[in-house]
């Protein structure tokens, strides 16, 4: 871990170097692009579809709504992706099975919370004793989608904005830039929390 | 043979269960003591009602009530057969060996009421883990990790 | 190059991750399922699932493997147990409608409907026949999107994942009419006690016309494609054989039972609502295995279409605007009492059981999930056939575990 934390100042400082010396912000830059472009136009897609929201994945998937053209495509295996989709209600009996498979992700990995029980326990939250309200309690997730279930075109835009939160990391992690969130944040909440997640 | 008729064999071959056959919506219901459903379920089962649709508890405080569901399809008849056991003994005789649909659905209701099938084969939970404590469909079933629906009416 | 007559086991070497995750796995599932083999001990106990692309769902099977041969097959169910039941207990009689729909949420219409009529019968509301034609319309729509998902899954466990594309066309033209009727594509919340929530659009009859001209034309073209191709009827001939007595002692209903040549269907011979008043066929197979139940649901489908058409004939002739039962009350207080009653839903015979103590809210809901009852099979059809099998199976089934595990 130390190894790596010296790595990652290391590309940190060669960053630096590079921005001062005269054409080196358009090695980084085009750097960043290759990334982006590789990771971003590949988010291949583990579909955790437990309920509900699975049929609606499903239906995303094919022939009518056609993910492959943003370049995702499920794959059963967590060792071949890049992004896990919870869709569906989580039970406390489901939940070390997904974050086994979370841990089985290589890095580097994004989790999108589909459909109003991912994200907060949705129609189950009152009155269950066996479901986790909201996947975020044990993953950390990047991309919220509501709906009970959301419609596949809701579906893709969640791809979509994980697309340009991709794009804003860079290989230089000092240079990554920092999310907007698409709702007004009230003004009294801690600006680190709902930056990151939209 | 129609539901009057079936009326009237079981009065015959039961009379004290008599007064406890009611027909309601064209179905009938049969209401016996937890120590005769024995008898009557193998007299039902040879006269004909060949599949156990659903088999259920509901819990009225000092007591639960098994709620069995019986369909003779030759017949077209549908049954309803209930029986009372006590909270402080919830022990009931299985019926799997007459209907091995009852497996799994003994199951469920062992798991979440906590009534004990003596005679099923395998009585393990089924919905929930193994190591889970307590019967959630209980009245009483107490979990710190259950919010309330506030009441909005 | 010479093959080496027995494989080296020391040479080959696990990765640490492997073993600390199989590890773990053995600690929690140990209570869960028997894990330690049952026959001989050279037999492999394997588990599949709960996340895994073949099983329909989240379904844990422990397999007893001899070789490539199950031995014994145990499904664990109660991933997607949410206490549903539990949960109608804190809910007014309208408040339960939405939780019905995530029960069997493939088939979201007879699951409202079957709800709907146990209210009914409790409380003792009359339906106008406006809303018995369309809550007909409705669920035979709703038997043929889910019996295309089923048969799309059938194919993809075969392998032909062309069949799931073209079986998914279909489906999503019955989403598009049911989206026109009620907003919504897959939970619609749409069956009401006492009626429907909303007529049907202006346009609606003759879309839904259109559909089921050419869906029977789309079905002999599935049939071909599928049930056609020799690779496929190699797989699902003579695999998971039921037989009819086997069928009706375990509680099986719908096309599992039919697949065997159980002659039970409940629109014809436990005749609810409007059905009286159709002329179809109910498709039987004859010899139980995974062929025939996947055929039966096909044809199911080509029937439902004539109940469809006969069913917009008859609405013509039905009082207009007339989708509810005149003075129903805000909150639905019934006398206390149980009721029951059930639907034929594209698995089975579907029924909810009320009990009602006289207050607005249900003292007792359960549900009689078809699936449920088939998927205790399992163990039975799947013994002595090979693993790859055991997935054809298991889609033979058809569960959905929003139904199984409630």
């Amino acid at each position: 871990m130390e190894e790596g934390c010296a790595e990652v100042a290391g590309i940190d400082d060669v960053a630096r170097a590079l921005e001062r010396t005269s054409g080196g912000g358009v090695i980084l830059t085009s750097l960043d692009a290759i990334q982006d472009w590789a990771r971003g136009y590949s988010l291949w897609m583990m579909p955790m579809g437990t309920a509900c929201c699975a049929i609606e994945l499903i239906a995303a998937s094919f022939s009518r709504f056609d993910f492959d053209r943003h370049g995702s495509i499920p794959r059963p295996d967590p060792r071949h992706t890049d992004v896990m989709i919870v869709a569906g209600t989580i039970c406390t009996r489901m939940a070390p099975a997904v974050k086994r498979l979370w841990d089985q992700m290589p890095d580097p990995k994004w989790c999108i919370a589909m459909g109003n029980c991912a994200v907060s326990g949705g129609i189950f939250y009152y009155d269950t004793y066996s479901v986790v309200r909201g996947v975020d309690q044990f993953l950390p997730v990047d991309v919220y989608i509501t709906g009970c279930p959301p419609r596949p075109e809701s579906l893709q835009d969640g791809i979509l904005r994980l697309r340009e939160k991709v794009r804003a990391e860079s290989a230089s992690p000092s240079r990554t830039r920092e999310i907007e969130g698409v709702l007004p944040l009230p003004s009294d909440a801690p600006r680190g929390e709902a930056g990151e997640s939209e | 043979m129609n539901i009057t008729e079936l009326r009237e064999y079981l009065c015959t071959q039961y009379p004290d269960l008599c007064p406890l056959f009611s027909i309601e919506f064209g179905d009938g219901v049969l209401t016996v003591p937890s120590d005769r459903l024995g008898e009557a379920m193998c007299s039902l089962k040879d006269l004909g009602f060949d599949f156990l649709g659903m088999l259920t508890a509901v819990d009225y405080g000092d007591e639960f009530e098994l709620v069995y569901r019986l369909r003779a399809r030759e017949m077209h008849l549908g049954l309803f057969l209930k029986t009372r056991v006590p909270r402080e003994a919830p022990h009931i005789r299985s019926v799997t060996a007459l209907w091995p649909s009852a497996n799994w659905h003994e199951r469920e209701v062992f798991d979440l009421f906590g009534i004990v099938f003596d005679g099923h084969p395998d009585l393990r939970r089924i919905l929930l883990p193994d190591d889970w404590v307590g019967h959630p469909l209980r009245k009483d079933y107490e979990d710190p990790n259950i919010i309330r629906r506030p009441d909005y009416l | 190059m010479s093959v080496p007559s027995d494989i080296d086991r020391e040479a080959m070497v696990v990765p640490a991750d492997c073993l600390e995750a199989a590890e773990s796995l053995r600690e929690v599932g140990a209570q869960d399922g028997r894990l330690t083999p049952e026959g001989d001990e050279d037999h492999l106990v394997v588990n599949i699932g709960p996340s895994h692309p073949s099983t329909h769902g989240v379904c844990r099977i422990v397999v007893e493997l001899d070789g490539e041969i199950v031995v014994r097959a145990e499904p664990v169910i109660g991933h997607l147990h949410r206490g549903i039941e539990k949960m109608a207990e804190n809910r007014t009689y309208m408040q339960v409608m939405p939780l019905t729909d995530r029960l069997d949420y493939v088939g979201s219409m007879y699951a409202n409907w079957a709800y709907c009529r146990a209210v009914e019968r409790l409380t003792g509301i009359r339906v106008p026949e406006r809303a018995e034609y369309i809550r007909v319309i409705v669920c035979e729509l709703q038997r043929i999107a889910s019996h295309m998902m089923s048969i799309g899954s059938t194919g993809a466990d075969t392998g032909a994942f062309t069949a799931f594309m073209y079986a998914f066309v279909q489906r999503e033209k019955v989403v598009d009419l049911f989206e026109a009727v009620c907003g919504a594509r897959l939970t619609y919340n749409y069956v009401r006690p006492g009626g429907v929530a909303a007529d049907l659009p202006e346009g609606w009859e003759e879309k839904c016309r259109a559909f089921i001209e050419q869906h029977p034309t789309a079905m002999v073209e599935l049939d071909r494609l599928l049930f056609g191709n020799v690779i496929a009827r190699a797989r699902l001939k003579d695999i998971g054989v039921l037989d009819p007595a086997t069928a009706v002692a375990w509680g099986a209903t719908g096309p599992v039972a039919r697949g065997s040549g159980v002659d039970w269907d409940l629109r014809r011979d436990d005749a609810y609502s409007v059905y009286p008043r159709f002329d179809f066929d109910v498709p039987l197979g004859e010899r139980g295995d995974c062929y025939d139940r996947a055929r039966v649901r096909l044809w199911e489908c080509v029937q439902s279409c004539r109940i469809i058409g006969q069913a917009l004939d008859q609405l013509a002739e039905c009082e207009p605007g007339v989708i509810k039962a005149d003075g129903l009350p805000r909150l639905l207080a019934p006398r206390p009492g149980d009721a029951y009653d059930h639907i034929e839903s594209a698995r089975g015979s579907l029924g909810v059981y009320l009990v009602s103590d006289g207050s607005v809210r249900p003292y007792r809901m359960k549900v009689r999930s078809p699936a449920f009852a088939n998927l205790a099979l399992l163990p039975m059809l799947a013994r002595g056939h090979t693993l790859s099998d055991l997935v054809v199976v298991l889609g033979s089934l058809d569960p959905v575990f929003g139904e199984v595990d409630r």
